[in-house]
């Protein structure tokens, strides 16, 4: 288990391994969106959390057709599939190593960036936690969207539109949780919510990714 | 380990491509199946390591003591030769120095620190077959092991068959070549699953 971690860790880092790919997506959506919205800083305040949620989940989309497609292509899914290892342990590990590579890389960059969108004082911390709760959710739910469609060339589409409904409820509870935050209400209900989500996609996913692999190997 | 296959049917993509296949591989043997393109080798060896479940029949002991190699070598671009083997190794538990001895047994000792992205066909091919030594896995299952591999190193995976057979491993391998080994060999076609309707009649129905 852990060598397969630290397998699909060194091959996001070296040449081509896509990291840096979602973090990079997001610094330019952020910083893109006052060039459009305008330096209104009122209008950006009042956006910013919403923003910075929507970037945050379209950055780990665009990562995720490659979780398993790359071992697919060149047979290491089929070999893996027959290592004394469960397929869902297998599917967890490549989802925490995709967490590693975009998820926390974004949470560790959205409290700088929220500076840039004018986020108010109190919504920072609230920031980073909402967004270290709901980025394993959206890399789990992810994965579970490429194990359906990791026998389809050129899958992405088909993967996007299966995961983003998928992603909706995520996006709802962390975008509330940064708002109330920004508004110096509760933010309680959201946040455990969003934990929930989390905790119930991380526990049950795994199964369902493992069960599609398997059809999709045959 | 004796491998033992009854009365087996398999399917490829829903439709039966072989049944009634049975036959025993002794501990220390190697079968050899023939047969022409699309008769169904790979769908069988896929079963047996099971990747796809069988339509009927039964196989002993099941896929957790078979090693599979297909036709893709599993090998990533930027890892070299030394972390793909030290990786697998791990995946299997095997011993710290299986990795050093399936270097030596397929003679990849000049290439420890090139990713595989800068190795020939054959070089890579040697690699694939290289982890089944790490697996330490007594049921070899290969699919056309001998791909893209010259003379010499046909004759280094002969030898590696022959170690693991004398270790008490034995090994089903699908190929179209002689690797002169004391090998029986079976061929499929007289397992092929009878269809519903004869190729004329859909060669006809195409208007063909």
């Amino acid at each position: 288990m852990t060598a397969l971690l630290l397998r699909d860790l060194r091959l996001a880092f070296r040449a081509g391994g896509g990291f840096g790919l979602a973090l990079a997506f997001f610094l330019i959506v952020v910083t893109l969106v006052p060039f459009g919205v305008g330096a209104d800083t009122a209008v950006l305040g009042r956006i910013a959390a919403g923003v910075l949620w929507v970037a945050a989940l379209l950055a780990c989309l665009l990562t995720l057709d490659r979780l398993f497609q790359t071992d697919y292509e060149d047979g290491s899914l089929d070999l893996l599939a027959t290592a004394p290892m469960p397929l869902e342990g297998v599917v967890a590990i490549k989802a925490l190593a995709h967490w590693l590579t975009t998820g926390l890389p974004l949470t560790l960059a959205a409290p700088m960036l929220g500076v840039l969108l004018n986020l108010p004082g109190p919504a920072y911390g609230w920031l980073a936690l909402s967004l270290a709760l709901g980025t394993p959710a959206l890399s789990v739910i992810g994965a579970f969207g490429a194990a359906l469609t990791v026998g389809v060339r050129r899958g992405g589409l088909l993967l996007s539109l299966l995961v983003l409904p998928l992603y909706v409820p995520v996006l709802i509870f962390g975008a509330e949780a940064v708002r109330r935050g920004a508004e110096a209400l509760d933010p309680t209900t959201p946040i455990l919510l969003l934990a929930g989500i989390t905790l119930a996609s991380a526990a049950l996913l795994p199964f369902a990714s493992a069960a599609a692999i398997r059809v999709n190997l045959r | 380990m004796q491998l033992h296959v009854d009365n087996l049917a398999v399917a490829r993509g829903g439709v039966p491509v072989l049944q009634g296949v049975s036959f025993r591989v002794p501990a220390g043997a190697a079968l050899i199946l023939r047969g022409p393109n699309g008769v169904g080798k790979t769908t069988l060896l896929r079963t047996l390591a099971g990747l796809q479940p069988a339509l009927a029949g039964r196989i002993t002991p099941g896929p957790e003591a078979v090693a599979y190699a297909g036709h893709a070598d599993g090998l990533k671009a930027t890892l070299t030769v030394t972390e793909t083997l030290t990786f697998w190794a791990r995946v299997f538990g095997a011993a710290g120095n299986a990795p050093a001895a399936a270097i030596r047994a397929f003679d990849l000792g000049a290439l420890t620190d090139r990713p595989t992205q800068n190795l020939s066909a054959g070089q890579k091919r040697r690699l694939g077959l290289a982890r089944l030594l790490v697996t330490g896995r007594p049921i070899w299952v290969l699919d056309e092991p001998t791909v893209s591999l010259d003379a010499a190193s046909t004759g280094l995976f002969t030898q590696a068959l022959r170690g693991h057979c004398a270790g008490g491993g034995s090994a089903i391998i699908a190929t179209h070549i002689d690797l002169g080994l004391a090998a029986e060999v079976l061929d499929l076609t007289q397992f092929r699953a009878v269809r519903s309707r004869t190729d004329d009649a859909f060669l006809a129905e195409a208007g063909l």
